[in-house]
């Protein structure tokens, strides 16, 4: 039976992790290398870098970052933040990642998904939705969540799928950095509407949050920072965690 | 030396990160002729197989050659749906044909959510012994990224579940392949490559 992935997402910024509270008040939470590392020896499944400011300073993630923490582990590594092109992604590419993650590139020229699931396969583009509620629904944000791109995630995120994308990373803009509990409504609404696996991000900071957005998010895979950075809980009791409660992971 | 046959569909990065790490010889030849002598011979892959039509003829018949005269073969992902006859995915386009089977496309199973591509970490279910699954158990878990996959023949050691049964990891005389990717599967992987590499120094010794 697949399993569900634990994800760590180490948001980056002049070379060191840094984490946020709804994408402000960046803090310093250490150095990539060494959080991979530590990350890699609890059993994480997979690890994110995402350049958290590379859209609005128009500057990819650096390869230097990338081959820091490539070299830590032999897992799935995903990189994200400014790649707004297909030289962007090559760089990331030849740097170590094993898939792009596109956000506001994508939603600019949704054509640059197809591109580049092409060139690479669909399995390497991700696409990342910063989505926010509204009234009715979920909205789409852009720019490290700084525009409102006018759209609906659910929508955007079928469209993302027709047009070649392999996995959705869909982060709650409300729950990042709150460790309030992901939004399982969001996840859900999502997760139902594509047939490409759904990682659910944003609020996870305790345990039974990741069993709630693996049943009532019906999440393929989830994402966290804070609660793995600042060494609260480790991948690994999670894990056991899951595991006692009937969710599929690996150990 | 080992050659990784690189042809131009993905990234070679985390092979050759991974082959590093367990100190094999290897190098990425230029050509077929580059080929011939090698210890052992590793096709890796992600992305389409239609990419594969890179392998023109002369790639093919060294390869076969190769592998005639017992030369290890290792195919990854789109590597080892290469060693069979051909892939839904690209009917124009023929594989190696050292397996016989056709490649087919994953249904999943919407009604149970499972998803195409079969992404993540899944369970190998070991069927018979096999040198490329030494000193592991059956159960280990696995990165797969894939939408199609091979059928379980006579030559399959290995099987994975995602709403159907494919051939995860095959094995025949000096040829094998696994389905997902040992260079991205953590320790299990990298046992898997040592495995195979082992079997490259067994036959040169």
């Amino acid at each position: 039976m697949l399993s569900k992935r634990i994800i760590a997402c180490l948001d980056v910024r002049d070379g060191r992790v840094v984490k946020g509270v709804q994408f402000q008040q960046l803090q310093h939470a250490g150095d990539p290398g060494e959080l991979a590392r530590r990350y890699n020896a609890e059993g994480i499944d997979e690890i994110v870098i995402l350049d958290v400011t590379a859209t609005l300073e128009k500057r990819a993630a650096s390869a230097r970052t990338i081959g820091a923490v490539a070299r830590e582990i032999f897992l799935p590594l995903t990189v994200g933040g400014g790649i707004r092109s297909e030289d962007d992604a090559y760089a990331a590419v030849e740097a170590g990642a094993d898939k792009v993650s596109l956000n506001t590139a994508a939603l600019r020229s949704p054509e640059l998904i197809t591109t580049l699931a092409g060139r690479y396969g669909s399995q390497a583009v991700i696409v990342a939705i910063d989505a926010r509620r509204r009234e009715k629904g979920f909205a789409v944000y852009a720019r490290s969540g700084t525009h409102d791109a006018a759209r609906d995630a659910v929508q955007w995120a079928r469209e993302a799928e027709s047009r070649g994308a392999g996995e959705i990373l869909l982060t709650s803009m409300d729950r990042d950095g709150t460790r309030a509990g992901f939004d399982c409504e969001l996840t859900a609404a999502v997760s139902d509407a594509v047939n490409i696996p759904v990682i659910a991000s944003g609020g996870g900071g305790t345990f039974d949050h990741f069993t709630e957005v693996f049943t009532r998010g019906r999440a393929d895979a989830a994402l966290a920072a804070s609660i793995f950075h600042y060494a609260t809980s480790s991948v690994a009791a999670l894990k056991e965690h899951l595991r006692a409660q009937g969710i599929p992971v690996r150990l | 030396m080992i050659a990784l046959v690189d042809y131009g569909a993905g990234n070679l990065t985390s092979v050759r990160k991974a082959l590093t790490t367990l100190g094999a010889d290897f190098r990425v030849p230029g050509s077929a002729a580059a080929c011939a002598g090698a210890a052992a011979l590793i096709v890796p892959g992600v992305g389409h197989f239609a990419a594969t039509a890179a392998l023109d003829e002369e790639w093919r018949d060294t390869i076969a050659a190769e592998v005639r005269s017992g030369t290890p073969l290792l195919g990854i992902c789109v590597g080892m749906q290469w060693l069979f006859d051909g892939s839904e995915e690209a009917p124009g386009v023929g594989g190696l044909g050292v397996m016989s089977g056709q490649v087919g496309r994953l249904r999943g199973d919407p009604d149970r959510r499972l998803k195409v591509p079969h992404v993540g970490w899944n369970a190998l279910d070991f069927r018979s012994p096999a040198r490329l699954l030494r000193g592991l158990a059956s159960g280990a878990q696995v990165y797969f990224t894939h939408s199609f996959a091979p059928p379980v023949t006579s030559t399959c050691v290995a099987t994975t579940t995602h709403a159907s049964t494919f051939a995860a990891v095959v094995e025949r005389d000096n040829v094998f392949g696994v389905q997902f990717h040992p260079e991205k599967s953590g320790e299990t992987g990298l046992k898997i490559l040592r495995n195979f590499l082992d079997v490259a120094r067994e036959r040169a010794c």
